[in-house]
């Protein structure tokens, strides 16, 4: 059949019949295809395994990042109540930053998760199609002429390699998807660790690489009018110079005039 | 006659049903030739939308070979272009 649906059925079927080629007696091919079979399902657990990792990993970078959301929040505030509008504005810009990977990190961990759910499904699949297959190999073995063995084995291998070649190529598409994410989520984490203010007072002054970034990146209008809600709340001039974050407070000269 | 959509499992079509599944099946076909990508996604996604609706499940017990396999429904636009001109998606 020309259409689509015929070029990946000639493919399959082309490659299982190499498959089967390569075993001379019956019994051989029925053997080696249960093998290749156990060793997919093998691979199948350990692609189920691979993607929880993905998906935890991603978890816990969904955490720091709230954390961090966070602890800019806290050091904007502070920033503003000690009167240092731009250190403030820088840390809601990255809060900014901070808070679109978190939308992105969720909509990849329910993209894992959905992975996940279906690799465990052709996993259930695979199991029954091999069990199966084991029982009418039993079957074939007893109960047939060589000649007709030779064609219910060539029937069922065919049956259980196209199971064999699916789950192959669902498992390979999930893995290829978590790869593109896993190097995402590295990327993430290069920002993340650049992200929190260690020392608060490095920032006032000079402007590096990440920060001309994190400019061009976030909405400088969502900045604005979330440093004016801020100034609102903490009311103009009446709120006490207070401690900048904890990382911050060694040689802060704000702080030696707050106190 | 017996669909399968690889990643989601096989489906068994009736007689009938074979006639208006090679239509649609052109149809997606056809869009890949005149390389456009909007009009593939729609045909690919009535052929997928006519198996599920009109097909039955194939049970997990049963091991039979598909008569056809479409190709998975998160398909891109080049990879079923590759399925006719290039290895298409099954890796050697």
């Amino acid at each position: 059949m020309p259409g689509l649906s015929g070029r990946m059925s000639t493919v399959i079927k082309a490659k299982i019949s190499k498959l089967l080629d390569r075993a001379e007696d019956p019994s051989e091919t029925l053997e080696y295809s249960y093998q290749k079979q156990i060793e997919l399902l093998q691979n199948v657990k350990k692609g189920i395994a691979d993607v929880v990792t993905s998906k935890k990993r991603l978890q816990l970078q969904e955490q720091k990042l709230q954390d961090q959301v966070l602890k800019l929040d806290t050091q904007a505030r502070q920033a503003l109540a000690a009167g240092n509008e731009e250190l403030a504005r820088t840390a809601l810009e990255r809060k900014n930053v901070a808070q679109t990977e978190l939308q992105s990190l969720d909509s990849q961990i329910s993209q894992l998760e959905q992975q996940q759910e279906q690799m465990t499904a052709s996993e259930q699949k695979m199991k029954a199609k091999i069990e199966q297959f084991r029982s009418r190999k039993e079957v074939i073995k007893a109960q047939y002429s060589a000649a007709e063995a030779q064609v219910r084995i060539s029937e069922a291998a065919t049956g259980v390699g196209e199971e064999m070649a699916d789950v192959g190529l669902a498992m390979q598409r999930a893995l290829d998807k978590t790869e593109n994410m896993k190097a995402r989520a590295d990327a993430v984490q290069e920002l993340e660790a650049a992200g929190t203010f260690e020392d608060l007072t490095q920032l006032g002054t000079g402007e590096d690489d990440i920060d001309r970034q994190l400019r061009q990146l976030s909405s400088s209008s969502e900045v604005d009018s979330e440093l004016a809600k801020m100034k609102a709340e903490l009311g103009t001039g009446s709120g006490p110079a207070g401690e900048l974050g904890a990382g911050g407070a060694d040689g802060s000269p704000n702080q030696s005039q707050a106190s | 006659m017996i669909v399968r959509i690889a990643t989601e499992g096989q489906y068994e079509l009736t007689e009938s049903d074979g006639e208006a599944f090679n239509r649609l099946d052109n149809h997606a076909v056809g869009a890949c030739e005149a390389d456009n990508e909007e009009q593939f996604h729609a045909a690919f996604n009535e052929l997928l939308d006519f198996v599920r609706a009109n097909g039955q499940p194939v049970p997990d017990e049963r091991l039979e070979p598909s008569d056809v396999i479409l190709p998975p429904p998160d398909v891109s636009f080049e990879e079923a272009k590759a399925e006719f001109t290039g290895e298409g998606l099954i890796p050697g």
